[in-house]
């Protein structure tokens, strides 16, 4: 940001006139216009203009310009994004990273490049997350819910059946090894709830105010089978999109959980392990386009992760999408759009659109999807942005999460 | 959801539109500023102008409070900031705002100690937390929020507190209607009034508008049916050839505005004889400081800010689209340069400025509902 010229304020300069130099500035203003200073295009074909020259410059290639790391970078939206595609992908560049999937997927190299034997040629994921949430306790879960959830899910939406994790820990001095006990017990209980195993790990402990109390990371490998693979570049006009029940549980609960708004409501987390729901999804709807967890930035992230990757537009429709009333409550105080508001235990797919009523009626016949939904659609027109259609009966744009409205939600 | 919904209705809506287009005069276009950035998120948030016919255009007025800081003041702001012995609260709109040296999010991430607040009053939960620190609290907005920030320094002075303090940068809403009035640039057929700012001052402040200037006044609600409703009114007025302050906004705005709210805002806050607004310049008696009788209250007077003008970047054309000249689209930067992650100008920073509610909400082809459309053949 450059600074302008400055100069010391005066009383002098107390005067009044402000409206009288927009004229003056006006006529600086590099716009076509003919001598009568009427708009030389209709407004609309100006305006046209104007947004293609933006969808020009939101497709160039993106520049981390801060100097420092800022909350934002860790929101889950757009300057999430911008931090991964200019410092990790540029850096870390390969084929099973760039399609920034969920989970990378790779087929198992015969040794030594021989024949193929046991495992060779086999199809797996791979993903990590790191956890952390505050505070680590919360209505529905606990960090360690989230830690063996957020990377069964991981797996799960890119198709693959989950099978072990590895569980790091970094400590801080002084934290109760009760707590510690609390955590790795809901660990526990959560991948056998999952059917997975955490086969390796790793502790490390730092000084008391290095650390807030208790991070975890964890890493997964699943199998994926050995056809039929999904990514949100597959989705193409006409095809439906689903959610598997009400979102944003997650973020509000936690915002709530501090304490800090004194705001009181009956919410409870969605942290719950995916993969039973999707393995009953990919059985019986053929054609699965494309799965993806609403974590940080939400079922908007999504939506603009699929109208990017797909190169289609995205239409859905507001009172179509479940949000609990307490969670619209708590957003409609604070000035949140659910849309935005991250759940832990909730997919958003991708299916052709003459299978949406048999995806939803599979997904409504699990516990964990009673409440799914069709939300909308992928259209051909304005590829690339996601539009709602409100309650209220206008439309309006979906775009990426800027900024961070809850920090550490997961 | 009860006190949502019914004021988000779509058959109300569509209702209304016809009615609207119905009033429209064949051949005759209407300007109508909402002053309020308030309104503007609504309009946008909702896609409302999917409502309208072609011949009615809402312009944003210059009613969002953290659009309107200018980068001197913002600069202030960051110097009193890093005073080791400081801690600024501030309201999380403010944070994004760009100073020269950019924002309290930046200074932040560099170890700056900014605290983001829902209410000034948690700046005096701070205060007491930290006795050895002084909790500066970052004051911005209309009257809306003037009487919260004057509230809390009545609190802070009855609990005895003497580590928290207010950096006062409330401005007043009548002294930009009139320049707006008063602009030979602009032609308005009508006001959308701001509502929240009505609920402490009322609605008479705005007689001078019908009086005067003969333009009507409504004053309007935030829900997309209230400024539907009152864009309606609005069209009645003008097609009955009268020019009025109405309050469409009853259920929470009395006429009178509220006499508590405004007591507590003359108890601590007094007029300014100038300030600076982003974008437009220095406007006399549009601004609030703290009075004598709080001084020990003021960041100004406590501390020394270096109180330097910063021009706004060259390219920035805020000043434009507060006074509703421009149109958010048309400001050179908008949308390439000047995006919500990184923007040049406050109206690209706040939800409620009409470049970030344009840029977030309405950057796309719009159809009109069928009943927006004006019938043929009226005389």
């Amino acid at each position: 940001m450059t600074a302008g010229q400055t100069d010391h304020a005066g009383g002098d300069q107390a005067s009044s006139g402000w409206i009288a130099g927009a004229p003056r500035s006006r006529d600086h203003a590099e716009r076509p216009e003919n001598p009568a200073g009427q708009p030389s295009l209709p407004v609309s074909d100006r305006e046209r203009q104007v947004l293609d020259r933006i969808d020009r410059a939101r497709r160039r290639r993106p520049r981390v310009r801060e100097e420092r790391i800022t909350m934002a970078h860790g929101a889950g939206g757009k300057a999430t994004q911008t931090l991964i595609e200019a410092v990790f992908l540029d850096a870390f560049r390969n084929p099973l990273l760039e399609p920034l999937e969920d989970a990378a997927q790779f087929r198992v190299p015969a040794p030594g490049g021989g024949v193929a034997d046991g495992l060779a040629g086999a199809r797996l994921a791979l993903t990590t997350d790191s956890y952390v949430v505050s505070p680590l306790f919360f209505p529905g879960g606990s960090i360690g819910d989230l830690a063996v959830n957020g990377t069964v899910n991981d797996l799960s939406v890119s198709g693959a059946t989950p099978l072990y994790l590895t569980a790091g820990f970094i400590l801080e001095e002084g934290f109760p090894v009760a707590d510690l006990l609390r955590v790795v017990e809901s660990m526990r209980a959560a991948a056998a709830v999952a059917g997975v195993s955490i086969v390796t790990g790793d502790t490390k402990v730092v000084q008391r105010g290095k650390a807030d109390g208790c991070y975890i990371n964890t890493a997964g490998v699943g199998v994926l089978p050995a056809d039929g693979s999904l990514g949100v570049a597959r989705a193409q006009p006409g095809d439906a999109i689903l959610v598997s029940g009400p979102i944003g549980d997650h973020g509000i609960t936690i915002m709530l959980a501090r304490g800090e708004l004194d705001i009181e409501a009956d919410t409870v987390s969605d942290t719950a392990p995916l993969n039973d729901l999707v393995a009953c999804l990919r059985r019986q709807v053929p054609g699965v386009r494309a799965m993806r967890d609403a974590t940080r930035g939400g079922v908007a992230t999504i939506l603009n992760e699929i109208a990017r990757a797909a190169g289609a537009g995205v239409l859905v429709t507001e009172d179509a999408i479940p949000v609990r009333p307490e969670v619209r409550g708590a957003c409609e105080l604070l000035g949140i759009d659910p849309m935005y508001v991250a759940c832990e235990g909730r997919l958003v797919a991708v299916v052709p659109g003459p299978s949406a009523s048999l995806a939803v009626e599979t997904l409504r016949a699990h516990p964990l999807g009673a409440e799914a939904a069709v939300i909308g659609s992928v259209v051909a027109d304005q590829p690339g942005i996601v539009r709602l259609r409100t309650a209220f009966g206008g439309t309006r744009i979906v775009d990426m999460l800027v900024g961070d409205p809850l920090p550490r939600i997961c | 959801m009860r006190f949502v919904d019914e004021f988000r209705d779509a058959d109300k809506a569509r209702a209304l539109a016809a009615k609207i287009a119905a009033l429209c005069e064949p051949g005759r276009t209407y300007q109508f500023m909402e002053v309020c950035g308030g309104h503007t998120h609504t309009i946008y948030k909702h896609g409302l102008e999917d409502y309208l016919p072609e011949a009615i255009t809402l312009v944003h007025g210059p009613g969002c409070p953290v659009c309107v800081i200018p980068m001197g003041r913002v600069d202030d702001a960051m110097h009193l900031a890093a005073n080791p012995d400081v801690i600024m609260t501030s309201f999380g709109d403010m944070m994004r705002v760009p100073g020269s040296r950019g924002s309290f999010l930046d200074a932040k991430a560099e170890g700056t100690d900014i605290r983001m607040v829902y209410s000034p009053l948690d700046s005096l939960k701070i205060a007491r937390q930290n006795p050895d620190k002084q909790v500066v609290f970052m004051a911005i907005g209309f009257e809306t929020t003037a009487p919260s920030t004057a509230m809390t320094m009545l609190r802070a002075r009855s609990a005895g507190l003497a580590n928290f303090s207010v950096f006062c940068n409330h401005v007043t809403i009548i002294p930009a209607i009139k320049a707006i009035l008063d602009s030979p640039d602009l032609r308005l057929d009508g006001f959308i009034g701001p509502g929240h700012v009505s609920t402490v001052i009322g609605c008479r402040p705005y007689e001078f508008i019908a009086r005067d200037y003969r333009r009507p006044v409504v004053v309007a609600g935030f829900e997309p049916l209230d400024i539907l409703q009152s864009i309606y009114l609005l069209m009645l007025q003008l097609s009955a050839g009268r020019c009025a302050v109405e309050n469409q906004y009853s259920r929470v705005v009395p006429w009178d505005g509220n006499v508590v709210a405004l007591r507590a805002i003359g108890q601590t806050m007094e007029l300014r004889p100038y300030f600076e607004w982003r974008g437009l310049g220095v406007i006399s008696h549009s601004a609030l400081r703290v009075r004598d009788a709080f001084a020990a209250m003021d960041a100004e007077r406590l501390f020394s800010v270096p109180g330097v003008r910063v021009a706004d970047p060259k390219a920035c054309q805020c000043g434009e689209v507060l006074k509703g000249v421009l149109k958010p689209w048309e400001c050179k930067v908008f949308g390439t340069a000047c995006t919500p992650e990184t923007p040049i100008g406050t109206c690209m920073v706040s939800p409620e400025g009409a470049c970030a509610a344009y840029y977030n909400y309405g950057r796309m082809n719009r159809n009109r509902v069928p009943e927006a459309t004006v019938p043929a053949g009226r005389p």
